[in-house]
C-alpha cells in the first residue's frame, strides 16, 4: 500500500511539472512579459525594455521557466500588476469562500444523488424512475448559468424573497456561512447541476449491485428490505461515487467560475473572470495552475481512498 | 422486444411434418428456427431506430438544423442592423419573439445563433476526433515506450482545466467560428485519443487481426481494413458527446463575454446580454434562447446514449 502510495505520488508529481511546463509555455506565447501591465499602455519600447531586464524577462525561456518552478515550490505565484498585489495574497483571501460554495454544493448534492439513485434503482421503471431520469437528463444538459437565471428570476425578481446575487457586504467566509439566505441560489443552482450528473453514476452503480448475488443473499436470509438497502448495497453502490468525485474537481471548478460571476459572488472564480477581463495574466496563469494541482490531488486521493475502500482492487 | 431483440431475422427451416418422422437429416436442420445474422451496421441502425428517444432526439436535430440554416431564407428578421427606436420590444406580429437590446429581432438572432452553435460544434469535434484518433492510433500501434510518452503528455493537459485554458486562449484571439472551433478541439482531442488508443490495443492482438497478418496483409491494409473501422464505433459515440460539450462550452464563453464576434452570435451571447435585462421583465430574451439551447444539447446527448447502446456489442440486447 505505501509503495503504491510513493508510486502514485511519483507519477502526480511529474504530471504537475508537465502543467508547469505546458501552461507556462502557452503563457509565455500568448503574453510574454507584464511590462506594459506594470508600465501602463503608453509606456516607451526603451522602458518596457529596461523593465523587462531588471525583472529577468529578457532570460532565456527556459530559464524563466526554471525560475518560475522554483518561485511555485515557494507558493510563489506572481505578482498582480493590475492588483497591485501578490497572487498568493489574493488567493488566500478568495479561496475559503470558494472552497465553501463549491464544498457545500458538492457535500449537498452527494446527499441527494446517493439516496436518490438508489431509490431510482429500487423502483426501477417506475413514474419516480422516468420523471427522475428524464429531469436529471434535462439538467444535465442546462449551462449552470442559465439555470442560476430561472432562479434569479423566480425566486429573486418575481417572487422577491432571496437576493438576486450576493450582496458586496459578504467579505469573509464567516460572513458567507452566517448568511445563508444570500447564498441559498448559487448553492442551490451548483447542486442541481452536480445532483443531474451525480444521480445518473449512482443509479446504474446500484442497478449492476441490485443484480448481485450478495444482495438476493441477504433477502434470502430473511433481512429486511431497509437493512439490505442501507447496510448492503448502499456502501457497495458509493464506491464509484468516490472515483466520479475525485475526477470531477475541473468540473467543480468551471461550474464554480460561472456561478460566481453570475451571483457576483466573491471568490476564486470571479477573481479569474475579472483578471480575464484585465487580460491580468499573472492571475490566470496562477489560476489555471492550481485548478491543475487539485484536478492531479483529486485523482490521486480518488485513487487511494478507492484502493483504502475496496479491498478488491488489485494495485498494481 | 422480444428476445430475438430485432437483430436477428427469423426462418422456419423446416417445413416438413414435426418431427422429422420421416426426414433424413438431409431435409434441413432440426431443432427451430434458424437465424440469419445480418452485418453489424445493420445491426446497429436497427437497434438505434428501436430507440424512441433517440429518433425523437434525432428529428429535434433536424428540425434545429433546418430552422437555423434554412430559417432566415423564410423568416426576414433584422439581426444585422442596430435599431435603438425599437429595441427591447415585447412579442408581436412584426417580430415574432421582441427584439432585443440593440433592436435585433431576436427570432432571427436565434437563428444566428444556432448557426454558429452547429458550426463549432461539428468543426471542433471533427478537429478533435481526426487528432484524437491519429494520435491514439500512432500510440496504441507503435506501443512500448514512445506510447508511454504520448500518453503521459495526454495525461498532463486533461489535467489543465478546460474551461480555464480555452479562457485564457480566447482572450488573445477574436472571436470567430473557426478560430473557436480550433481552440476547442485542439483540446478536447485527448479523451478520443486514450478511447482509439484503448481500443486498438485490444484489436491489434485479436485472431482477425492475425489472421489478416499471417494471410500477408501489409501494416497499411490492416490498419485501414481492420483496426480504423473496429475502432469507428467508439470515435462516432465520442463525436456526438463532444459536439454537445462543444456547444456548451461555446454557450460559456459567450456568456462570459469571451464569444463571437459581431454579425455572429452565440446563444449564450445573448443570454449574457440578456441577464442585464432581466430585473425589467423582459422575458422574450432569456427563455426562447435558454430554451433552444438546452433542447439540441440534450438531443445529442439522447443521440449519444442511444448510439452507444446501438453500437457496443456487449450493451446490445440479445
Amino acid at each position: 500500500m505505501v509503495g503504491y502510495i510513493i508510486r502514485r505520488l511519483g507519477i502526480a508529481v511529474i504530471v504537475v511539472i508537465g502543467v508547469a511546463a505546458v501552461t507556462f509555455a502557452m503563457l509565455h506565447y500568448v503574453f510574454p512579459s507584464p511590462a506594459y501591465a506594470a508600465l501602463g499602455p503608453k509606456a516607451s519600447h526603451v522602458a518596457v525594455l529596461a523593465w523587462d531586464k531588471q525583472h529577468g524577462y529578457d532570460r532565456p525561456v527556459l530559464t524563466q521557466f526554471l525560475s518560475y518552478l522554483g518561485n511555485l515550490v515557494h507558493l510563489d505565484f506572481g505578482y498582480s500588476y493590475k492588483l497591485n498585489q501578490s497572487v498568493t495574497a489574493l488567493f488566500k483571501e478568495n479561496a475559503g469562500r470558494s472552497a465553501y460554495l463549491t464544498g457545500a454544493a458538492l457535500v449537498l448534492s452527494l446527499a441527494i444523488a446517493i439516496p436518490l439513485g438508489i431509490a431510482q434503482a429500487v423502483k426501477r421503471n417506475s413514474p419516480l424512475d422516468y420523471t427522475m431520469t428524464a429531469w436529471n437528463f434535462a439538467l444535465y444538459s442546462m449551462p449552470s448559468f442559465f439555470l442560476g437565471l430561472i432562479l434569479i428570476q423566480i425566486f429573486g425578481l418575481d417572487l422577491g424573497i432571496l437576493p438576486v446575487g450576493v450582496s458586496d457586504q459578504i467579505t469573509t467566509t464567516w460572513q458567507a456561512i452566517t448568511h445563508p439566505k444570500q447564498m441559498l441560489l448559487p448553492i442551490v443552482t451548483l447542486t442541481a447541476i452536480n445532483v443531474a450528473s451525480f444521480s445518473r453514476y449512482m443509479r446504474s452503480s446500484a442497478l449492476d449491485n441490485l443484480a448481485m448475488d450478495y444482495i438476493r443473499l441477504a433477502r434470502a436470509k430473511g433481512l429486511s428490505e431497509r437493512v439490505v438497502l442501507t447496510r448492503h448495497l448502499l456502501r457497495n453502490a458509493c464506491l464509484p461515487m468516490i472515483t466520479l468525485v475525485g475526477l470531477s474537481i475541473p468540473t467543480l471548478l468551471a461550474g464554480n467560475l460561472l456561478i460566481e460571476a453570475l451571483f457576483n459572488y466573491q471568490g476564486l472564480g470571479l477573481l479569474f473572470y475579472n483578471a480575464l477581463q484585465a487580460e491580468d495574466y499573472a492571475v490566470l496563469l496562477a489560476y489555471t495552475i492550481v485548478g491543475a494541482i487539485l484536478t492531479v490531488l483529486g485523482n490521486l486521493i480518488a485513487d487511494i481512498a478507492i484502493a483504502v475502500a475496496d479491498p478488491r482492487v488489485r494495485l498494481d | 422486444m422480444t428476445e430475438n431483440a430485432g437483430s436477428t431475422s427469423t426462418a422456419h427451416a423446416s417445413t416438413a411434418l414435426p418431427g422429422g418422422l420421416y426426414g433424413s437429416p438431409l431435409d434441413g436442420p432440426e431443432g427451430g428456427e434458424v437465424q440469419v445474422i445480418s452485418s453489424g451496421w445493420r445491426l446497429a441502425v436497427r437497434e438505434f431506430a428501436d430507440n424512441r428517444l433517440a429518433v425523437v432526439g434525432l428529428a429535434v436535430l433536424l428540425f434545429f438544423l433546418a430552422f437555423c440554416f434554412l430559417g432566415p431564407l423564410v423568416y426576414h428578421g433584422n439581426a444585422t442592423n442596430a435599431d435603438v427606436l425599437n429595441a427591447n420590444l415585447p412579442p408581436s406580429g412584426a417580430h415574432l419573439l421582441g427584439t432585443d437590446e440593440q433592436g435585433f429581432d431576436e427570432l432571427a438572432n436565434i437563428m444566428v445563433g444556432g448557426q454558429s452553435a452547429f458550426e463549432i460544434g461539428f468543426f471542433a469535434s471533427a478537429v478533435a476526433i481526426v487528432v484524437g484518433t491519429l494520435y491514439g492510433a500512432v500510440a496504441g500501434l507503435v506501443g512500448g515506450f514512445v506510447d508511454g510518452v504520448m500518453m503521459r503528455f495526454v495525461d498532463v493537459l486533461l489535467a489543465i482545466p478546460f474551461l480555464f485554458i480555452v479562457l485564457v486562449l480566447s482572450t488573445k484571439y477574436t472571436g470567430t467560428v473557426v478560430s473557436i472551433s480550433l481552440v476547442l478541439g485542439c483540446f478536447s482531442w485527448l479523451i478520443p485519443s486514450r478511447l482509439v488508443r484503448g481500443e486498438v490495443l485490444s484489436l491489434r492482438t485479436r485472431d482477425f487481426v492475425l489472421a489478416a497478418r499471417v494471410m500477408g496483409s501489409s501494416r497499411t491494409r490492416i490498419v485501414y481494413r481492420h483496426l480504423i473501422p473496429n475502432a469507428l464505433s467508439v470515435t462516432i459515440v465520442n463525436v456526438t458527446f463532444l459536439i454537445a460539450d462543444s456547444i456548451l462550452v461555446l454557450s460559456y464563453l459567450g456568456f462570459l463575454g469571451f464569444g463571437l464576434q459581431f454579425p455572429a452570435t452565440s446563444w449564450g451571447d445573448m443570454l449574457g446580454g440578456a441577464q442585464a435585462y432581466m430585473s425589467n421583465g423582459y422575458w422574450w430574451l432569456v427563455y426562447p434562447v435558454g430554451a433552444c439551447l438546452v433542447v439540441v444539447v440534450l438531443a445529442f446527448n439522447l443521440v449519444g446514449d442511444a448510439l452507444r447502446d446501438a453500437l457496443d456489442v456487449r450493451l446490445r440486447r440479445r
